[in-house]
C-alpha cells in the first residue's frame, strides 16, 4: 500500500462507534449498515488500488430521504462522509477514512423515467453509464458520454467526475449531457437542479456540481440528455512512421474544420501490446496509429474520410484502412478498448495517467515521456483522446516491488507538471482524487485554490463531506476555513502549504 | 507596487466611473472597494444593462477599456480575450479562419435601440444567453474553457484554462457563466470556437395549428439530420399594444410575410444539405405542407434576425424570457393564444414572450412554472412595477446561491441586487 497524508483521524468519533451505528440503523434497514471487518473491507478502495483505508461503517441507503436523515445525523454529530458510486474512480475520489462513514449509492439502481419527448432519462445515481444506452436504444437514441468503464461506472459517479470518453470530442463531457440533478447537502438539505430544461434558473449551480468529487452534495438522481443514434457512423485505422507525424495529422484534421466523433492515438507499445492480446489487424510498421471515427450522413462522412485520407498523406501515413462495415468498424476499437488489459499482460501492474495538452504538443508531450520513462527505468504504452488532447499514459511496473512504486508515482507526477507547463491541465476525465491532490499548486496559486476551498466552506461548513479529497491537505484550511494572507506574509509561514 | 497601488487608491477616491486597463488595476481598485465597503457596478458595454435590477452604487467599473484578443489559436479552437472585446470584432477575426462562436450570442441591440449590439465577451458569459442552436451545441456556458477574474476581495483568481477536457477542481467558468457580474469581475476569458458549416439552408412550413407545430418540433428533436435550429414565428396579435414588427424582421424574397410558420435549418456542405434535406421530407412529410426554401443568403438573413430578437424591436412592452421542457411547447402556444406577441427558439424549449405594460404578468409567469419551466423577466415596460421578481429562483437554491455568492464577494460588493434582491 503506498503512503499518503489523510486528514487527522477523530479518535472520539471512532470510540463511539457502536454507538454511531445503532444510530445509523434508525435511518435505514439494519441489513443496510455494516460494521464488521469483513462486511466493510470491499469498500476499502477504489480502482485507484494501491490505497486502501479502511471506514468506521458503510451505509446503503435506498432513498434521498434516508440519505437525508443519515447526512443530518452525521452533520450534527460532526461524523464525516464519503459517498461512494460504483467504486470505479481512477483518482481515490472515494478513498474512505477511518472515523468516516462510507455512503454507498449502490441502491440507487433504478431508471425512473425514459422521457422520449424531451429527449432525457431521469435515472438514480446507482446506475450504469451503459444501462442508460440500453434502456433506449430500442429507439434508436443512446447517451453520449461513454467512459472506457461504462459498463461497471455509475452515472452518479460521472457527475462527480464529469466523465468524458472516446467521443466527447464532439459530444462534450458529462456536464454538457445532463439536465439536472437532485442532490443532498451536507446538513440534509435535499436539493433540485435543472429539471427537463436546457438552461436552469440563477447560477449555474449544474455546472458547479458536475466534477466537484463529491466534495459538495450527495447526488440522488440525474437527469441525462440522450441522442438520436447517427446515420452512419465509420472509422478509419491510420499507421504513421513517426511520433510528429501522427501528432501533426490530428492538428490539420481539426485545423480543416472537421470534428470527428472520436480521434485516439496510440504508440507502438500499445500497438505492439493490444495485437497481440486481441489480434485487431493493426498495422506493425507504423510507429504510431490513430483511429478516426465520424459520424453524420452516409455522403457527408464519405466526403470528410476523403479529406481525412488526404490530410494523412500530407503527413506521410503508411496506412490508411477504411472500416467497410460495422463489424470492420467495431473489429478497430476492439484493440484500443483492450489496451489496459493488454498491459495488463505486459506487466504485473500497470499505473494509468490522465492529463491533458493543447493538441499541439502531442508529439512533445511523447516525447517527453519517453525520456522521463528512460530516467525512471520504467516502461510505458500511450493511449491518447487525441482529439482532445487527453492523454492516458499507462507506466508498466511491478506493485510488489515498493521502490518501483513509489518511482512509478514519480514518473507519473513528472508527466502532468509536463503536461501543465504545456498548457494543459492535471486531469482530463478521472479527476483530482487524492492522487494528484498534490500536484494542484502546479495549476493555482493560493488564490484560486483558496476561492474554491471558500466555496466548499460554504456549502459545508464543518468540511465533512469527502475531506482530504482535491485540495492540497492545508491543515490551516481544514481548520479554520480561510488562510489569512496579510501582504503576502502568512500567519504561520512555517507550516508546510501543500 | 506600492505606488500602484497608492495610485489606484487615489483614483478610487476621485471618480465615480472607474474604467481600469489592467487585470492589475482591476483587482487594485476592488480592494480599495472591498476596504472601503463601496458597491461597485460592473458592466461592460451596457447592451445588456436593462436585463436585471438597477444596480445602485457610487461607484461603477466600465470594462470597456480592457480589451483586446490575448491569444487566438485557431488550430487548438480557442480564442483567449480580454473581457471589454466586443463580440462582433471576435467574429470577424474568427470568419478569417471560417470559425465562429457556435452558441450564437443573443444580440440585444434591435431591443434596446434598434440597432445590432451583441455587446462584450465579459457581458456574454456572464449572462449566458445562447441562440437558436442551444439543443443541438449547448450555451455559452458550455464553451467556456477557462477564465481570470477578480472576486469581491480584490483577489486575483482563474479556474479551467484552454483545453476541452479539465476536471480539476469545481468547474467555475461554468458557475460565472450566467452570473450578472454577481461573482467575479471577469479579466479574461477564454472561449472555444468551431469550424463554421460551408452552408445552410432553411425550410419554412406555413402552418399554425399548436398540436402540429409541437410534433414538427419533436421531429426535428428526434431526426438524426442534425438540424441546428427550429423556430415557430406564429401570426402578431391584432391588438394595437404591439407595434408590427413580424413583415419588416423577416423580410426575405422566398419568405411569404403573410400567416404564422415554422423553420428549422439545415448546415454542412451542400450535398450532405441535400441528402439531409430529402430525408427530412420524408420524416416530416413536407408535401403536404406549403413550404419554402431559404438560400444560404436569406437563410443567413433569418437567423440574425431570429438571435437577435428584431420581432421585437424597440418594444416597449415587457418582454419575458421563458424556457420550458419541449414536451410543453403545445401547452404553451394554446395558452398564449393570440393574446401575446411570442415566437418559439430552441425546438419548443425557448419562448419569447411580449406582454403590454398593463396585462397581466403573473398569469403569463404562473404558465410558465405549471409547465416546468423558468422565465426572466427580460425587457421592463415603464409601468413594471417590481412586484415580481425579475429572476425566478426556489428558496433551496436561493439559499445555496447566497452562500456561493457570499464565497465569492463576502461583503456583497459586486453588482449588489443584479438578479436577487437580498444579494
Amino acid at each position: 500500500m503506498s503512503e499518503i497524508a489523510l486528514p487527522s483521524v477523530d479518535s472520539t468519533i471512532v470510540s463511539k462507534k457502536d454507538l454511531i451505528v445503532n444510530n445509523l440503523k434508525q435511518f435505514t434497514d439494519k441489513k443496510n449498515v455494516l460494521s464488521e471487518l469483513d462486511e466493510i473491507r470491499p469498500y476499502e478502495t477504489d480502482a485507484l488500488a494501491a490505497y486502501k483505508n479502511l471506514p468506521l461503517a458503510v451505509v446503503l441507503p435506498e432513498n434521498t430521504q434516508e440519505v437525508s436523515e443519515i447526512l443530518k445525523f452525521c452533520h450534527k454529530e460532526n461524523i464525516k462522509v464519503i459517498p461512494r458510486g460504483a467504486g470505479t474512480g481512477l483518482s481515490g475520489g472515494a478513498l474512505p477514512l477511518n472515523d468516516a462513514i462510507l455512503l454507498g449509492l449502490g441502491k440507487f439502481n433504478k431508471i425512473l423515467d425514459i422521457d422520449f419527448d424531451n429527449k432525457c432519462v431521469v435515472t438514480q445515481p446507482g446506475v450504469t453509464n451503459l444501462s442508460i444506452t440500453h434502456a433506449v436504444k430500442h429507439k434508436g437514441y443512446y447517451y453520449a458520454p461513454d467512459p472506457s468503464s461504462q459498463l461497471a461506472c455509475s452515472i452518479g459517479g460521472n457527475v462527480a467526475e464529469n466523465s468524458g470518453g472516446v467521443h466527447s470530442l464532439k459530444y462534450g463531457t458529462t456536464t454538457n449531457n445532463i439536465l439536472g440533478v437532485e442532490m443532498v447537502m451536507m446538513d440534509g438539505t435535499i436539493c433540485r437542479i435543472g429539471g427537463k430544461t436546457l438552461d436552469q434558473e440563477g447560477y449555474d449551480l449544474l455546472g458547479l456540481i458536475c466534477g466537484s468529487e463529491g466534495l459538495l452534495g450527495v447526488i440522488t438522481e440525474v437527469t441525462v440528455k440522450i441522442l438520436k443514434n447517427p446515420q452512419t457512423v465509420k472509422a478509419a485505422l491510420i499507421g504513421f512512421p513517426t511520433i510528429e507525424d501522427g501528432g501533426n495529422c490530428v492538428t490539420d484534421i481539426i485545423s480543416n474544420g472537421i470534428t470527428p466523433a472520436g480521434m485516439e492515438i496510440m504508440d507502438k507499445a500499445l500497438i505492439d501490446a493490444t495485437e497481440k492480446f486481441v489480434h485487431a489487424g493493426y498495422p506493425m510498421d507504423a510507429e504510431v496509429l490513430m483511429i478516426v471515427e465520424l459520424d453524420g450522413t452516409k455522403s457527408e462522412v464519405e466526403e470528410l474520410f476523403k479529406q481525412i485520407k488526404q490530410i494523412a498523406e500530407k503527413n506521410k501515413s503508411n496506412s490508411f484502412k477504411l472500416s467497410k462495415n460495422e463489424k470492420e468498424r467495431l473489429g478497430f476499437w476492439s484493440g484500443r478498448k483492450a489496451a489496459f488489459p493488454a498491459c495488463g499482460a505486459m506487466a504485473p501492474d500497470y499505473y494509468c495517467m490522465d492529463g491533458t495538452i493543447p493538441r499541439g504538443k502531442l508529439s512533445e508531450i511523447l516525447k517527453e515521456i519517453s525520456r522521463l520513462s528512460k530516467k525512471y527505468n520504467l516502461g510505458v504504452a500511450n493511449g491518447f483522446h487525441a482529439g482532445d488532447g487527453n492523454l492516458h499514459p499507462l507506466i508498466l511496473f511491478d506493485g510488489s516491488n515498493k521502490e518501483e512504486l513509489r518511482r512509478t508515482e514519480e514518473f507519473g507526477a513528472e508527466i502532468l507538471k509536463a503536461c501543465v507547463r504545456m498548457g494543459g491541465a492535471l486531469s482530463g476525465e478521472h479527476g483530482i482524487g487524492i492522487e494528484k491532490r498534490e500536484l494542484m499548486c502546479e495549476a493555482f496559486n493560493d488564490n484560486d485554490i483558496q476561492q474554491q476551498i471558500n466555496i466548499k466552506m460554504s456549502l459545508d461548513e464543518k468540511n465533512l463531506l469527502n475531506p482530504g479529497k482535491v485540495y492540497p491537505i492545508l491543515r490551516k484550511c481544514a481548520e479554520e476555513g480561510r488562510v489569512h494572507v496579510h501582504r503576502g506574509e502568512e500567519k504561520f509561514p512555517d507550516l508546510p502549504r501543500f | 507596487m506600492f505606488t500602484e497601488e497608492k495610485k489606484n487608491s487615489q483614483i478610487f477616491q476621485d471618480s465615480n466611473h472607474l474604467s481600469p486597463t489592467s487585470e492589475l488595476e482591476v483587482s487594485e481598485l476592488i480592494k480599495e472597494a472591498y476596504k472601503k465597503k463601496f458597491p461597485i457596478d460592473i458592466h461592460g458595454s451596457n447592451s445588456k444593462k436593462f436585463i436585471g435590477y438597477n444596480v445602485q452604487t457610487a461607484k461603477s467599473l466600465d470594462f470597456s477599456s480592457l480589451s483586446g484578443v490575448i491569444e487566438y489559436l485557431p488550430e487548438e479552437l480557442y480564442i483567449k480575450v480580454k473581457p471589454g472585446t466586443l463580440i462582433k470584432d471576435i467574429e470577424n477575426i474568427l470568419e478569417k479562419n471560417n470559425q465562429e462562436l457556435s452558441f450564437e450570442p443573443t444580440d440585444f441591440g434591435y431591443l434596446k435601440d434598434g440597432k445590432s449590439n451583441k455587446g462584450t465577451a465579459g457581458g456574454c458569459v456572464s449572462c449566458n444567453f445562447a441562440g437558436s442552436r442551444r439543443f443541438k451545441v449547448g450555451s455559452v456556458r458550455d464553451f467556456i474553457l477557462g477564465f481570470r477574474g477578480v472576486n469581491g476581495k480584490g483577489d486575483i483568481i482563474k479556474s479551467g484554462g484552454t483545453v476541452v477536457k479539465n476536471v480539476t477542481g469545481y468547474d467555475l467558468s461554468k458557475l460565472v457563466s450566467g452570473s450578472f457580474g454577481t461573482l467575479v469581475a471577469l479579466t479574461e476569458v477564454t472561449l472555444k470556437i468551431s469550424a463554421k458549416k460551408p452552408s445552410q439552408n432553411t425550410i419554412i412550413i406555413y402552418e399554425k395549428d399548436p398540436k402540429i407545430i409541437s410534433d414538427l418540433f419533436n421531429m426535428v428533436l428526434s431526426s438524426s439530420n442534425e438540424i441546428s435550429g427550429a423556430v415557430f414565428v406564429p401570426d402578431e396579435p391584432k391588438s394595437k399594444k404591439f407595434t408590427p414588427n413580424k413583415s419588416k424582421a423577416f423580410k426575405l424574397n422566398d419568405l411569404d410575410q403573410e400567416g404564422a410558420f415554422f423553420a428549422f435549418r439545415i448546415e454542412g456542405d451542400q450535398n450532405s444539405i441535400k441528402e439531409r434535406i430529402k430525408d427530412i421530407s420524408n420524416e416530416m412529410d413536407l408535401k403536404n405542407y406549403k413550404t419554402s426554401n431559404l438560400d444560404i443568403y436569406q437563410s443567413d438573413l433569418f437567423w440574425k434576425s431570429i438571435n437577435s430578437l428584431q420581432l421585437f424591436s424597440e418594444t416597449k412592452n415587457n418582454l419575458l424570457r421563458a424556457v420550458v421542457p419541449p414536451s410543453k411547447s403545445e401547452k404553451m402556444m394554446s395558452f398564449l393564444k393570440n393574446k401575446y406577441r411570442y415566437f418559439i427558439d430552441w425546438s419548443g424549449a425557448l419562448f419569447w414572450i411580449e406582454v403590454p405594460g398593463d396585462q397581466n404578468i403573473k398569469e403569463v409567469k404562473n404558465t410558465i412554472i405549471q409547465n416546468d419551466g423558468y422565465v426572466t423577466i427580460i425587457k421592463k415596460s415603464e409601468d413594471f412595477e417590481f412586484t415580481e421578481k425579475l429572476f425566478t429562483i426556489d428558496d433551496t437554491k436561493l439559499m445555496i446561491s447566497k452562500k456561493i455568492k457570499k464565497s465569492f464577494d463576502p461583503r456583497g460588493l459586486l453588482n449588489p441586487g443584479k438578479m436577487y434582491k437580498d444579494f
